[in-house]
């Protein structure tokens, strides 16, 4: 049996505009414990501005068997990625 | 007793309280009851080691010996240091750490909020920083302090148990000495009777939210400011500072 505290997951902002990105877990009781777990673990050393936690039963996962089926598809089709245009002139990314 | 050498001991007092608390904050390490309350913990440690090292280095200065930061933390004894009595008792079970950890939290919130408007440049700006630090260690607590009093009937009684244990040294925080008294009126020190009332309310409003009953005041243990302690330190003490005794000055 699972005697650890609920899993949460992590996200963390590295500086304010950029995307919360997934850091990890933490195990906690509740919101506010969730928080300053994170805190603790996934921000000592400068890593962030903001912090997310979601519970992690709230998260609904693509199954691995599925992985075939929902990402081979893209494969073989170059086609789908912009990449027979010309680079317009200063542009840095289209 | 010059303004030069109040200073000093003032200074030395707010170091100490500082490393000591830290250092038995860092017995908790591998000890937690969770990983993450493990780390949580060191966390608090390391605020405070390093809170307790910018205190003595200017304490170092204000002596003018030519001494560091590390001879005042491993070279003094017993009688020689000035940390708070509650800061020096054992951390016992988790609950007792965390009980300790809101009442020295609440303490030092008040005291470094005042501090942070000492005429004294290098006490306000060290106390500017510390009073973000010492937020966040009074909400952990806080909110441990809530899900332990609200917890189990284990859990409420084991707080309980540790602030009815801990109540007769808070009086210790709030006892001011000659040098308190001779730096207040320079606006260097702060007077601790007002920090007091602000600590009882805020105290009294945690416990009744955590279904804690609020101990009377009874007998209180003072003396940390005269360097008067509990048996306590002195085994601190020697754990803290067994390199520096047995192989002074060494170096790696």
């Amino acid at each position: 049996m699972d005697t650890q505290l609920d899993l949460w997951e992590v996200f963390i902002q590295s500086k304010a505009g950029s995307h919360h990105v997934h850091a990890g877990s933490v195990h906690a009781s509740d919101e506010a414990m969730a928080l300053q777990n994170a805190r603790d673990i996934y921000t000592r050393r400068n890593e962030g501005s903001s912090l997310w936690v979601v519970p992690a039963k709230y998260i609904t996962a693509s199954s691995s068997a599925d992985a075939d089926m929902l990402f081979d598809p893209a494969n073989d089709k170059i086609y789908r990625h912009p990449t027979f245009y010309i680079m317009p002139e200063g542009a840095k990314q289209i | 007793m010059t303004k030069q050498e109040a200073l000093y001991k003032y200074v030395l007092r707010l170091g100490d309280h500082a490393l000591i608390q830290g250092h038995r904050l860092s017995e908790w390490c591998s000890k937690g009851p969770i990983l993450e309350e493990d780390l949580a913990l060191t966390n608090l440690a390391l605020d405070n080691i390093g809170r307790a090292q910018a205190f003595l280095k200017y304490a170092a200065e204000l002596q003018g010996l030519g001494n560091t930061e590390d001879d005042l933390a491993y070279k003094r004894g017993e009688r020689e240091f000035y940390n708070s009595l509650m800061s020096e008792l054992p951390t016992g079970d988790f609950a007792f750490t965390i009980a300790k950890q809101m009442l020295i939290s609440v303490f030092e919130y008040f005291q470094f909020t005042a501090l942070s408007h000492s005429a004294d440049e290098t006490i306000a700006g060290i106390a500017a920083k510390t009073l973000k630090e010492v937020r966040y260690h009074m909400m952990h607590a806080r909110d441990w302090c809530y899900r332990l009093g609200k917890g189990t009937e284990e859990s409420n009684r084991r707080l309980q148990n540790a602030i009815n244990e801990l109540w007769m040294f808070t009086g210790d925080l709030f006892e001011m000495n000659d040098e308190d008294k001779m730096l207040e009126v320079l606006d260097i020190a702060i007077d601790l009777n007002e920090i007091k009332t602000q600590f009882n309310t805020l105290v009294q409003t945690i416990l009744r939210e955590s279904d804690i009953r609020i101990p009377e005041n009874g007998y209180m243990q003072t003396g940390s400011k005269k360097g008067i302690h509990t048996e306590h330190l002195g085994h601190i003490l020697s754990e803290m500072q067994y390199l520096q005794r047995t192989y002074p000055d060494a170096k790696w």
